[in-house]
């Protein structure tokens, strides 16, 4: 319970921060930070692999992609104006019902049984349970997602080709 | 950590989830750098990842844990494609606030 509330202390405030902070390169430090208390959760919740995968994808290379185009930019200077005055209170009065509406549904909800794990050989959430899973029921999905990441480098590629370069040769 | 992991406390993990979104959403709106929307948007994401991972030990099944995986790609694929847009609009506009990417309002 009390490392629940450090984690969940430690991720809404680092949330609350990186939508709050000017610095852009701030910003996306307090994500890092979110993602890895997130990860801490996945620990808890018997899925090491995906912790693993998230601090080495989310917090590692998704947001050094990240870094790298806020330095590329210049851009952590940029974040000065803000909203028009109205639409500021709007939404955070917006989010705050969200939260409230999310809080009554949980709270009357019946507690969920948690299925007990079974003595299995296979521990859940390990790297061979999900390889098991990704290869056999989830192999289709699996190979359209490795497509859908192709087709996203090779868009990457074109948009930020430089035209110039096409129209001297 | 104790055997049981965080398992008892799953309504709040999903109360966490549902504020993190919320967070998410509300830098969406609230931000003017396209930058940080995008990073709104990862958080938003990643709460959703927390629901599902939390979804998965509850009832004791590997298929939430697998869409987080899904999850992860299509947020990389985002990523590259609108970071690659951003840069593309920084070239021409120099200028990465949304406000003034407003070529096709009428």
């Amino acid at each position: 319970m009390i490392i629940f509330g450090a984690l969940a202390l430690i991720a809404v405030a680092s949330a609350v921060m990186m939508i709050a902070t000017r610095n852009a390169v701030h910003s996306a430090l307090f994500l890092v930070v979110v993602m890895a208390s997130l990860a801490v959760f996945f620990l808890g919740l018997w899925a090491p692999f995906v912790a693993m995968v998230q601090v080495a994808v989310y917090a590692g290379a998704i947001m050094v992609l990240f870094l790298f185009v806020i330095m590329l930019l210049g851009a952590e200077k940029t974040g000065a104006r803000m909203l028009r005055s109205w639409q500021t209170p709007l939404a955070i009065g917006l989010a705050a019902a969200v939260v409230l509406l999310g809080a009554l549904l949980l709270l009357n909800t019946a507690p969920i049984e948690v299925a007990d794990l079974p003595a299995a050989e296979i521990v859940m959430g390990s790297a061979e349970a999900i390889g098991l899973a990704l290869y056999s029921v989830w192999l289709f999905p699996f190979e359209a997602v490795s497509i859908l990441l192709l087709v996203a480098m090779i868009g990457a590629v074109v948009m930020t080709r430089d035209e110039r370069k096409k129209k001297s040769a | 950590m104790s055997n049981e992991g965080f398992v008892t406390l799953y309504p709040l993990i999903i109360g966490l989830s549902v504020v993190l979104f919320s967070l998410g959403v509300l830098g969406v709106l609230v931000r003017r750098n396209a930058i940080i929307i995008f990073m709104s948007v990862e958080l938003m994401l990643n709460a959703a990842n927390l629901a599902f991972i939390a979804f998965a030990r509850s009832f004791n099944q590997i298929d939430g844990q697998v869409f987080v995986f899904f999850v992860m790609v299509v947020a990389a694929a985002e990523v590259a494609v609108g970071l690659a847009l951003i840069v593309a609009i920084f070239r021409t506009k120099r200028s990465i606030n949304v406000d003034d990417i407003n070529q096709l309002k009428g």
